[in-house]
């Protein structure tokens, strides 16, 4: 168990279940389109060191590096597209709550 | 040391994240996470990648958000969640559980060995995934135009919205008032 809470290795897996955990967390709890956004650059940063810890724990530090710029980029557009949208759904609907959203007709 | 506070600072900043009633100060605490990620990053070992994803995720993507906060307005999260807050919890312990089950203890890390540079791992053996974020990039730019796009079309509704509203409600005079009456002009047999 000190071996664990010791080892570099080990903390930082921790700390990227913790940012998924709460990135989880936040996507069951949160209602409002934008933090959504947000949640989920969350959940991206935990695949990015998740990324480097497995390419540091292979020996291939810069194959890790690269997968992780590659998604970096992608979570970036993922920001960019779901904030687009996000802008649109308020302009139209007058509302970023994900229940009000639901309850739209016609 | 370092490492254990880095990590509890970054969980504790995510946690305000979705926490926070405020969007803006989720933004700024959004920032936090991706500067405290970087410095884990470098610890790591990987320089190149910490400092693309503080410029780009501390940096670039902050922007962004505030941008829209500043568009959209700041409607905070003030109802409570669809799924009860104890379920949530439950969920998320028991997925977090299973997967430090499955990956804890992790070995130490390995001394490191002679390997290409980023720059040749990036460009030659990767170079599909560099045509990748070249196509990734254009949609973001032709998403950051639709962003714009509805800022204009927005603004455009709401200065509408409040030329209709500055508008006098007294309703229009009827068609029979004698100011309204066509001339009939007297036809000479």
């Amino acid at each position: 168990m000190n071996a664990l809470l010791s080892d570099p290795a080990s903390i930082l897996v921790i700390g990227m279940l913790g940012l998924l955990g709460v990135g989880f967390y936040g996507l069951l709890a949160v209602r409002n389109l934008i933090k959504m956004v947000a949640v989920l650059q969350i959940l991206i940063k935990a695949a990015v060191l998740a990324l480097v810890l497995a390419g540091r724990a292979s020996g291939q530090v810069n194959l890790g590096q690269s997968l992780a710029a590659t998604v970096i980029v992608a979570d970036t557009v993922v920001a960019v597209i779901g904030l687009a949208l996000a802008v649109q759904v308020r302009r139209r609907c007058g509302t970023l709550d994900l229940k009000k959203l639901s309850q739209l007709r016609g | 040391m370092l490492d254990w506070l880095l990590v509890i600072a970054a969980i504790l900043c995510a946690l305000q994240v979705v926490r926070s009633p405020r969007l803006l100060s989720s933004a700024l605490w959004l920032a936090g996470v991706s500067a405290l990620v970087s410095i884990l990053l470098y610890r790591l070992g990987a320089p190149e990648v910490a400092v693309i994803e503080l410029s780009v995720g501390a940096g670039l993507v902050t922007v962004l958000f505030v941008f829209a906060f500043n568009i959209v307005g700041e409607e905070g999260q003030t109802a409570a969640s669809l799924i009860p807050r104890p379920l949530i919890w439950g969920l998320v312990l028991l997925a977090a559980a299973l997967l430090g089950w499955y990956t804890l203890p992790v070995a130490s890390f390995p001394d490191r060995a002679a390997e290409p540079s980023f720059a040749v791992v990036l460009w030659e053996q990767r170079g599909l995934d560099v045509l990748v974020q070249v196509a990734l990039i254009f949609s973001g730019v032709m998403g950051l135009t639709g962003l714009l796009g509805g800022v204009h079309q927005l603004r455009k509704d709401q200065a509408l919205q409040e030329t209709v509203s500055s508008l006098p409600e007294s309703p229009p005079p009827p068609l029979s008032t004698p100011e309204y009456e066509p001339a009939i002009e007297e036809v000479q047999v």
